[in-house]
This record gives structure tokens, sequence and C-alpha cells, in this order.
């Protein structure tokens, strides 16, 4: 099969889509022609579609989400990109009291068809304002989805779920996923939400994994696999829904469980995923429940001092001979 | 006096007498404990909603606020749907999940009423936005208090329905007063609709009291955004007769504010102007009322023998 990049998939998905259907259409901040994107996502869709349909925003968060709000209540589906994800607490309101929330304060009448991508995490050397990974904000609003796409073949099938979807979708990508390149099948296809996926079978340990972190996870299941330890690879692939029965089974096969996420670790996603096991799997285990996440601090520049808060295949490891 | 055919006057004034005596009603229900939460009303400012919307069609758009019973109403919201949605029942236009602050008819282009103050400001560009992409000649009035101008969604939101030229009246309902707090102390200029020389569109202020006057306004309004002319921005002077919410006995007016204002009621004066113009006599004013009066009967009606939500539906329509 093909390779494409992470980045070449998410584009495949929205040329796909416009093509499809003529209400979709893009807006954000310098995804036309001129740039293509802060991480030229967008790259060459202006040329295509035009700027009418591939449309640069001011330098307006709250705005560019509330329009994607209106637009998607009168008939139209708005893919809305937030250069960074750091910037969406600038466009929190639209977000999780307005697009969240206006199906359901309005009695069901309406649906809010629209999606927001915006890229997490940290590993570039640009400091807190640039390198947070705040999905469990997210999460933490009924309403919304939430997809965490980590592999080329996730990030289109999932955004073409996204964007033919009738919920606001919040659609994370991840700055150091772009380039990475994996199988994508020249066909048509599409990924449920709520649906995980193994991205590696094994029998002693279950990682389960978002993000930037799956291909963490898969570098130190190969790692254990050669001293003997079997390791099952869980990607949720969406937070919200999330698919808590793939989950499960997995525990149920290896009665241990290590979740790695790059968030912080007090409220985040790793804390919601390890109470959903505790609280319906917990006869399951063998050992506790070890959550291998960032450290409650803001996200440093220096590199070695950021080095040091992103999870890495050694603390995934550590935490893995803690628990078998 | 405008050019107005009779009919029209007509129907201006009965949607300008549904607003206050609903409003009176609603006041009514809300000492007899029938109202949960709180209520801000309307009353004092009919003119603007019924002068603004009297120019729209049914498939023109509207957002609304906190206080957002008279735009409702004006769009063509249906009395006693509005009514059980105020008093939390199944049958209100939410469901009983908006309530008084959060009602939507989309089927008439209510687009829903937001409490969070400005909010609906970038959601009207949005469907404004939808509208220039569907190439269809709809428009979309976003109504909003002087306080909403103070917020970022205000500046971002004209900004970009004034770069695209989107089809977007912005109507500025300045009644002086953000909660308790009068314009002056939070604001240095007296005329909102001076900022809309910030962005590159013009700027009107009006007599909000003065039905005749804000629809004369809002007329040229919509034709320039139906033509795509691009937006405008409106500021219609008025007053509530009530303070802030239920609650507030708004002793932070003076009371010869207050009686100055009240002189200026909306609906007396266009009572008065359209006996003096001899376009409806008294006895066919009255008789108008006592219809109204009905109707507002029968959706109290309506709305208090209707049943409350099943407990367990406060879980259905977070998803579609």
């Amino acid at each position: 099969m093909r390779k494409i990049t992470y980045k070449e998939a998410l584009r495949e998905a929205l040329r796909e889509e416009m093509r499809r259907d003529t209400t979709v259409f893009l807006l954000g901040e310098d995804i036309g022609k001129y740039w293509g994107g802060a991480f030229k996502v967008t790259e060459g869709l202006a040329e295509e579609f035009g700027d009418e349909r591939v449309r640069d925003t001011p330098i307006s968060e709250n705005a560019i989400v509330g329009t994607a709000v209106g637009a998607a209540i009168t008939g139209m589906r708005p893919v809305a990109e937030i250069m960074f994800g750091d910037l969406t607490a600038l466009a929190m309101d639209q977000i999780a009291n307005q697009a969240a929330k206006i199906r359901y304060m309005f009695g069901g009448q309406i649906s809010c068809p629209l999606v927001i991508r915006t890229p997490f995490g940290a590993g570039v050397n640009i400091a807190s304002h640039h390198s947070q990974s705040l999905e469990a904000w997210f999460m933490h609003v009924p309403g919304l989805h939430v997809a965490v796409p980590s592999t080329p073949y996730d990030a289109k099938g999932l955004l073409k779920s996204a964007i033919r979807g009738n919920n606001p979708v919040f659609f994370c990508e991840h700055k150091l996923l772009y380039p990475i390149q994996g199988e994508v099948p020249e066909e048509e296809y599409t990924i449920p939400f709520g649906v995980a996926d193994v991205k590696k079978e094994g029998t002693d340990v279950t990682i389960v994994a978002t993000l930037y972190m799956v291909h963490k996870a898969l570098k130190a299941a190969e790692i254990l696999e050669a001293e003997g330890i079997s390791v099952e690879v869980v990607d949720p692939r969406t937070l919200t829904p999330l698919d808590k029965q793939a989950i499960i089974k997995s525990v149920k096969k290896t009665g241990r469980i290590v979740i790695v996420s790059e968030d912080c670790k007090t409220a985040g996603v790793s804390a919601e995923i390890a109470a959903v096991v505790a609280e319906e799997a917990l006869d399951y285990l063998d050992a506790p429940i070890i959550r291998v996440a960032e450290p409650d601090t803001p996200i440093p520049f220096s590199p070695p001092l950021e080095q040091y808060v992103i999870p890495d295949e050694k603390a995934i490891i550590k935490a893995v001979k803690e628990v078998v | 006096m405008l050019n107005l055919p009779k009919n029209k006057l007509t129907q201006m004034l009965r949607k300008i007498l549904e607003i206050r005596l609903f409003e009176e009603k609603v006041f009514e229900l809300y000492a007899q404990n029938l109202v949960p939460g709180t209520i801000h009303l309307y009353a004092g400012e009919e003119a603007v909603a019924v002068g603004v919307c009297s120019n729209l069609r049914k498939d023109d758009y509207i957002t609304s606020t906190h206080r957002g019973h008279g735009h409702c109403i004006a769009k063509g919201a249906d009395l006693k749907r509005t009514m059980a949605e105020i008093l939390g029942k199944k049958t209100g236009y939410c469901k009983g999940k908006g309530g008084s602050m959060h009602i939507a008819d989309f089927s008439i282009g209510m687009l829903g009423a937001t409490a969070v103050v400005g909010a609906g400001i970038p959601i009207a560009v949005g469907a404004g936005l939808s509208i220039k992409l569907r190439r269809t000649d709809q428009v979309v009035v976003c109504f909003f208090g002087e306080g909403a101008s103070n917020q970022g969604t205000f500046h971002e939101g004209i900004n970009m329905a004034s770069i695209w030229k989107l089809p977007v009246i912005f109507v500025c309902e300045n009644n002086l007063y953000a909660m308790g707090t009068r314009q002056s102390i939070v604001m240095n200029i007296e005329n909102i609709a001076d900022r809309a020389i910030a962005y590159g569109i013009s700027g009107v202020v009006v007599d909000g009291n003065d039905v005749l006057a804000v629809y004369e306004v809002a007329e040229k309004a919509v034709e320039r955004a139906r033509k795509g002319e691009g937006p405008v921005l409106i500021e219609c002077k008025t007053y509530r007769h009530k303070g802030h919410s239920r609650v507030d006995p708004a002793r932070y007016r003076p009371k010869e504010e207050v009686a100055e204002w009240l002189a200026k009621d909306p609906i007396k004066r266009f009572k008065e102007k359209l006996i003096h113009t001899k376009v409806l006599s008294e006895a066919e004013i009255q008789h108008i009322e006592k219809e109204v009066s009905v109707e507002i009967e029968e959706a109290v009606k309506f709305a208090i023998e209707s049943p409350f939500p099943m407990p367990e539906e406060a879980l259905e329509d977070v998803y579609a």
C-alpha cells in the first residue's frame, strides 16, 4: 500500500470532503494560498477551491469558532483551524458554551456540524504558549466529540467522519505527527468515532496511549518484547466517545495497564481512563494502574528541560516493569 | 408619518402589544412562583425588536440575548411555546432545556438567545457568511446590548463582517445600563454607533423608543445588506422599564431619569401617532389589545397545563 504523511492524509481528507460536499469550507489564520496553514496542512487547497472556501481570517480565535458555529447552524459544514492548540483558550466560550451546547439548550432543534482542527504537543522548543496538550479540557465538555488520531490512516478516516458527522468535533493533531508516514489506501474509507484500535497485540500488559505517545509506546513495546514482555498497545483514537469496552477487553486479557498521555497528570486524559478501568474492570487487574504523563508544570523552552517533562520510552518501560 | 400601509402598521402595533402584554404576564407568573430561575424583561424596548423585525422575511435570521422574549415574538415565535419554555415545560421550544434566556426557533430563523454577553455576535457573522457562501439573499440581524460592545466578540465579529461584506445588521439596544453599571462608568463615548468607524462600516443612532424611526433605519440597512453592500451598526437608544433581572429593583437609576423615559414609552407614543394620523381609531386599538390579551391568556393556559419533561429527558439531545 502507498505511504503518505499524517499531514498529507489530513489534506486528502479535506480535499475529498470539499469535492464531495460544497457546504464544506475551511477557515483559519493563514490557511490560504500564502501559507497553507502554519503546519502546511491546507497547502494547495486554496488553489483548488478558491479563497472563499479556504478562507484566511483575522487573528480572532473566538470569532473564528463563533463564525463556524453560525455557519454550521445555517446549513454549512465548516472546518476551523486554530493555529496552535494553546490558542483554543481564546475561543473557549464559543467551543464550550456555544458549539457544544447549542443542540442541547435548544432542545435538539438543530445540530452544529463543525470541526475544530488544532495541533497540540511539545517537542519543538517553543515553550508554554505553543506546546501544551489540552485534550482533557475538551473531554470535560458534554456535546463535543474529541478525536486524537495517531497515524496517517486514522487521521484521514477520522477527519472524514468528523466532517460528515452532525456533532461539533474537537480534532486534535500533534505537531510531531505531521511528518510521520504511514499506509493509507487510495480508496475511500472512514473510521467511526468511539472505536479504539489495537496498534499491537500482546498478552502481559496493556498500554493505552494517544497521539504521539502511541509511537513511543510502540517503540517501548518493541524493546520490552526483546526482554520477553509481551505488550498490547491500545489507541482509543477518540476520547469522546471513549471505547471503554476495547480498553476493558484488553485489561481482561493482560491483567495489567499502563496509561500514557502527553498532557499533565492531574485531571488529565490518563486520569479519566484510569478511573474507567478502576470503576469497570478492577477485578481483572493483577497490579495497580500506572499513569505516565507530564508533570504538572507548564512546558519549558530549553531542550533539556523540555525533554525532561515529556514522557519518553524509558518512562514507559519503567512503568511497565513496575506492573509485570 | 411613514408611507406604510394600514395593515403593516396594525401588524406592528399588534406585535408591540404582544411583547408588552406577554412580559407583564411573565412578571405576574414569576410572582406566583411559576417561573423557575430568573427573567430579564424586555418591557420598554419593544420598539427596537418590532421596528427591526418588521423588515425581515421568515427565512431571514436573528440572534438574540439573555433579554430575548421580545426578539422571539417580533420574529414570529409562537407565544404558547415561548411561554411554555419560560415555565420549563416539555412543550416549550427547547423542551425545557433552555428556559427564558435560551429560546430558539429555527423554523423562523430565530437562531437562539445566548446568555453569554456578546456571544451571539460571531454566531450572527457566521450565519451571514453562510448566506454569502450559499448565495441567497437572506440577511441576519444581530441584537446585543451596549454592555456587549465592550466584549472582544463585538470587535472580532464586526471586523469580520466588514472585511467579508456580510449581510449582517448589528443592532445595539442601548438601555444605558449593563446590569447596574451606567454606560458612563465603563465607556468614554456616548454613542456605541461611533465604534462603527473603527471597522470601516457606517453607524447610525436612532430613537429606540420610536418604532417608526427604528423601522426606517432598519429598512435601509436590510436593503443594503440584501444587495450585498455589507453590514451596518444601528444603535437604538432605549430604556428598560424594570431592573436588569427579576431580583433587581434598579435603585441605581435616578427617579427623574426613570420618569423621563417612562414618558417616552414606545407603545404610548406609537398609539398616539396612529390615532393622530387617523390610521387607527382608539376603539380599533382597544379591540386589538383585547385580541392580544386573549392570545396571551391562551398562551399562559397552554404553558401552565403543559407537563414538565420527564427527569430522564435531561439526558437527551446532547449529541445528534
